[in-house]
């Protein structure tokens, strides 16, 4: 853009935000002019969220000025934030599942619900967010609850839209329609600062982004003509290595069998599972790809032992060759099982609990207990390990892990059962909300474990990174898993195709 | 635009200095609250202050009396704190206690002809045994069929106190006893020796097993994998079950192990101070003992000190009450100040306060 408006709609000047020692944001200067769609673009940790929390009011700057239309302001709350015109929608959505959108959206913006009604309505059909206001939110796909958080952001007349990484959620099929929407606002108003660590989407949608890196801002760029690695290397300050990913040796055992599974979901709005089979041999990688919602949570806790299947259903879920399904998470990790699941705090980790803590959640068996007691000498020199191989960014072995960056946690979760040298990894979410370069450590590191030879089942919903490690690939849609194909025999459009229910595109089975 | 200039944000890691900030601004909030109830209900709050925290220590039969009180106290507790952590809500600490000591009377009520030497440890076995029966309620209708242990154990007290009542006045009544309610004398074989022999002081034995079995706890919540498991269980139910850790086998080790311990403090009741079965065998230990888990930190080492402060407060009430003149209900109300002001300051240990950041308003 050239041409700069006389005036600004936000200006940050300054803002510096410490928590104890830790700078999260340090002197951050940043422009959003009007009719903008402006990117954050950063690493996790690098202090997007801490920036966006700033600027919505959740908490107050250690240092620096905010100028709202040239004006200083004092952002003291969300509400004042609101006030002002800023809007938010955040990466979880804040709906009430049991009533309808509506009535969800009155909670906010108070009116009349028949006339709110008509007012959801118009806006759907001006920005293209179609969504039926009598509808109970448990119902709506998650495009459609992304829809009405947006709904909501706008009818309350921002200036300023915030929007924290979404597309996360949406299947790739959803995103193009959801950047037609964003393009409109600008024309009618509307700034968008628009925040994610995917390249390719910010430099379809924006016209500046500005690059952080470890809170400090490492440049801004224009994204429509920069590269996608010019982007990266201002964000991780380095090239973003590709994980080396020769093919898998295809004569493995099957270490992890499912035959046949169906089973109803315990979650009244959760998909049932529908006939599921599955084989996954040593060394090798198995993706199952899938937009969230269609089974997939239902099927780790399955696989996990986190649900167990009655004696009579045993041999649906087979590892090693015996029966499973019915043994719970301990004993099928005796035999060998490890387990990455999508929920770090509070499932991988114990919040309030240490990190060194934290490793003999899963890893007791590795020599840490000796005749019932603790060997905490043996449980230290494992934590340390961890955050040094998996490069954690921590205080140390002390930090409870609700002080640790979801980014953070996920690499000491990952580290913490690769170092189990298990003969079972599933792996749910991989890199969800790490940054690029960790990511790709992430990916390298279980393509290495692949070929020591550990059997290997990543659910994931990033496409990319299943075709860069898997060697096969299943999708799940509606319960259903399709039937493998070589992930180097397919393209993205195929297994897209795929996700939305259209199984008759797969060519049968892989070799 | 806010007044208050604080803000209360969550600590990166956890306090240990707060570990001990806390009982102490717990005691001085008490101590301040107690001095204006008292000034209200018009008595002379130095002499009633006086009397519930020095006194106890003035001399032997005070501090005797004191230990007395604390052991009970400091089992009762080092058994529910270890359930506690694992977030299972045992509340019948009363009733196990009532059960345990039941079980121990059979064998002086049987034998009060034929005592035998090994008559009290067997009796500290039975009691534990009770102790552990009673909970097991609990815990087969927890794990079960879902029923919440807290409205069960809760329940079981009152079932505990009616069954005492029947016992005494039917099977285990002393026959020479002119129907009092109450069993016939423990021979002194069933009863644990006195520390200071043939003086006033009443102080024996069991409270040399209360700090044994403190250290076991320790050791238990410290160094156990078990006591990690349930540690987890409590503070994040879906990593325990994301690690394989039963919540029933969870359920079943807290109840036990709290129940054991009351059936203990039961023994510890009727071969000690009291030295037979009778309607009341306990002033509210079983409860009281709640206060001194949480004052302690559920901690073993804190709750050997909260215990003897919460003896402390029983001694030196029931002094005030004869001495200040405060009411009678005083040591209740006192009890549960203690509580109120320990959950308040307990919000330290995991959240700090500070100056809110950013420059005043111009």
């Amino acid at each position: 853009m050239t041409d700069i408006p006389a005036q600004s709609l936000l200006e940050l000047r300054g803002i510096t935000k410490r928590y104890g020692a830790f700078v999260a944001n340090d002197a951050i200067n940043l422009i959003i002019n009007p009719g903008e769609i402006h990117a954050i673009l950063g690493e996790n940790g690098a202090g997007k969220s801490t920036l966006m929390k700033t600027i919505y009011g959740v908490h107050m700057p250690d240092e620096g000025q905010i100028l709202w239309k040239g004006a200083e302001v004092r952002m003291e709350s969300p509400g004042m934030a609101r006030a002002l015109g800023i809007g938010m929608v955040f990466q979880h959505f804040s709906l009430f599942e049991t009533v309808t959108v509506a009535e969800n959206i009155s909670l906010t913006v108070p009116a009349p619900l028949a006339d709110l009604e008509e007012k959801i309505r118009a806006k759907g059909d001006e920005f293209g967010l179609q969504v039926n206001p009598k509808a109970l939110v448990h119902g709506l796909s998650v495009g459609e609850r992304q829809r009405v958080e947006i709904i909501r952001s706008l009818l309350q007349d921002p200036a300023l839209l915030i929007l924290d990484e979404p597309t996360s959620v949406l299947p790739p099929s959803s995103v193009e329609q959801l950047f037609q929407t964003l393009r409109k606002l600008p024309e009618r108003g509307v700034s968008i600062l628009y925040i994610s660590h995917k390249l390719d989407e910010i430099r379809a949608l924006c016209h500046r982004a500005t690059v952080l890196r470890m809170g400090k801002v490492a440049g801004t760029a224009d994204p429509r003509t920069a590269t996608s690695s010019e982007l990266a290397r201002l964000m991780i300050g380095r090239d973003i290595p590709h994980p080396v990913h020769p093919p898998s040796r295809a004569d493995g055992e099957v270490r992890l069998l499912v035959q046949g599974l169906s089973q109803q979901n315990p979650d009244p709005y959760g998909v049932d599972l529908k006939d599921v089979s599955l084989e996954v041999r040593a060394g090798e990688i198995v993706g199952i790809a899938g937009v969230s919602g269609n089974g997939q949570s239902i099927l780790t806790r399955l696989l996990s032992g986190e649900e167990v299947l009655s004696g009579a259903q045993a041999d649906h879920i087979q590892m090693l060759g015996n029966p499973v399904g019915h043994l719970n998470a301990e004993h099928r990790r005796r035999i060998g099982l490890a387990f990455v699941p999508e929920d770090r705090l509070g499932r991988g980790t114990a919040p309030p609990m240490s990190l060194s803590e934290n490793s003999l959640l899963t890893a007791h068996r590795s020599g840490m207990v000796k005749h019932g007691f603790i060997s905490r000498q043996k449980r230290d020199v494992f934590t340390d390990t961890c955050i040094e191989t998996m490069d954690v960014r921590t205080r140390g072995r002390h930090s409870l892990a609700s002080s640790l960056s979801g980014g953070n946690l996920q690499k000491f979760i990952v580290g913490r059962e690769m170092m189990l040298s298990p003969r079972v990894l599933i792996v749910s979410q991989p890199t969800w909300g790490i940054d690029v370069g960790a990511a790709a450590m992430v990916r390298q590191k279980l393509i290495d474990l692949r070929d020591q030879g550990t059997a290997i089942l990543v659910i994931s919903e990033e496409l990319e990174e299943l075709f860069e490690i898997s060697d096969r690939l299943v999708v799940m849609f509606d319960g259903k898993i399709s039937d493998p194909v070589n992930s180097r025999d397919t393209n993205a459009e195929e297994i897209g195709q795929m996700m939305i229910g259209h199984f008759g595109a797969t060519r049968g089975e892989a070799a | 635009m806010s007044v208050w200039p604080f803000e209360i944000v969550a600590r990166t890691e956890r306090s240990s200095r707060m570990l001990f900030v806390v009982p102490v601004l717990t005691v001085v909030l008490t101590v301040i609250c107690a001095t204006i109830m008292f000034t209200v209900t018009g008595n002379d709050a130095g002499t009633a202050l006086y009397s519930i925290f020095v006194e106890p220590f003035l001399d032997a039969y005070g501090i005797s009396e004191v230990l007395i009180k604390a052991s009970p106290l400091i089992i009762i507790a080092q058994g529910l704190a270890i359930g506690f952590r694992a977030r299972v809500w045992n509340i019948g600490a009363e009733g196990q206690l009532t059960i345990g000591a039941i079980f121990a009377s059979l064998i002086p009520i049987y034998w009060v002809d034929q005592p035998f030497s090994l008559m009290l440890p067997s009796m500290i076995v039975a009691a534990g045994l009770g102790g552990v029966a009673w909970a097991a309620i609990a815990a087969l209708l927890r794990t079960r069929f879902n029923a919440s242990e807290i409205i069960v154990t809760l329940m079981l007290n009152q079932i505990a106190a009616q069954v005492l009542l029947y016992v005494i006045n039917g099977p285990l009544k002393d026959p020479r006893g002119f129907s009092f309610p109450q069993s016939v004398s423990f021979p002194p074989e069933a009863l644990y020796p006195l520390i200071v022999e043939g003086g006033l002081l009443r102080v024996n034995y069991s409270i040399i097993l209360t700090l044994a079995l403190s250290a076991v706890a320790w050791v238990f919540v410290a160094h156990s994998f078990s006591g990690y498991r349930l540690h987890v269980g409590g503070v994040a139910p879906a990593a325990a079950r994301y690690a394989g850790f039963s919540a029933n086998r969870a359920v079943w080790l807290s109840l036990l192990i709290g129940g054991a311990c009351a059936g203990l403090a039961g023994v510890g009741e009727i071969a000690g101070p009291i030295g037979r079965l009778q309607p009341i065998l306990s002033p509210g230990y079983g409860f009281a003992a709640i206060i001194v888990a949480f004052l302690g930190a559920l901690t073993p080492i804190g709750i050997v000190l909260a215990g003897f402060f919460m003896a402390v407060i029983y001694v030196g009430t029931d002094g005030a009450v004869l001495s200040a003149g405060i009411p009678s209900s005083a040591p209740m109300v006192l009890q549960g100040l203690i509580l109120v002001f320990y959950l308040m300051a307990y919000t330290l240990v995991n959240y700090q306060l500070r100056r809110k950041p950013g420059r005043m308003r111009a």
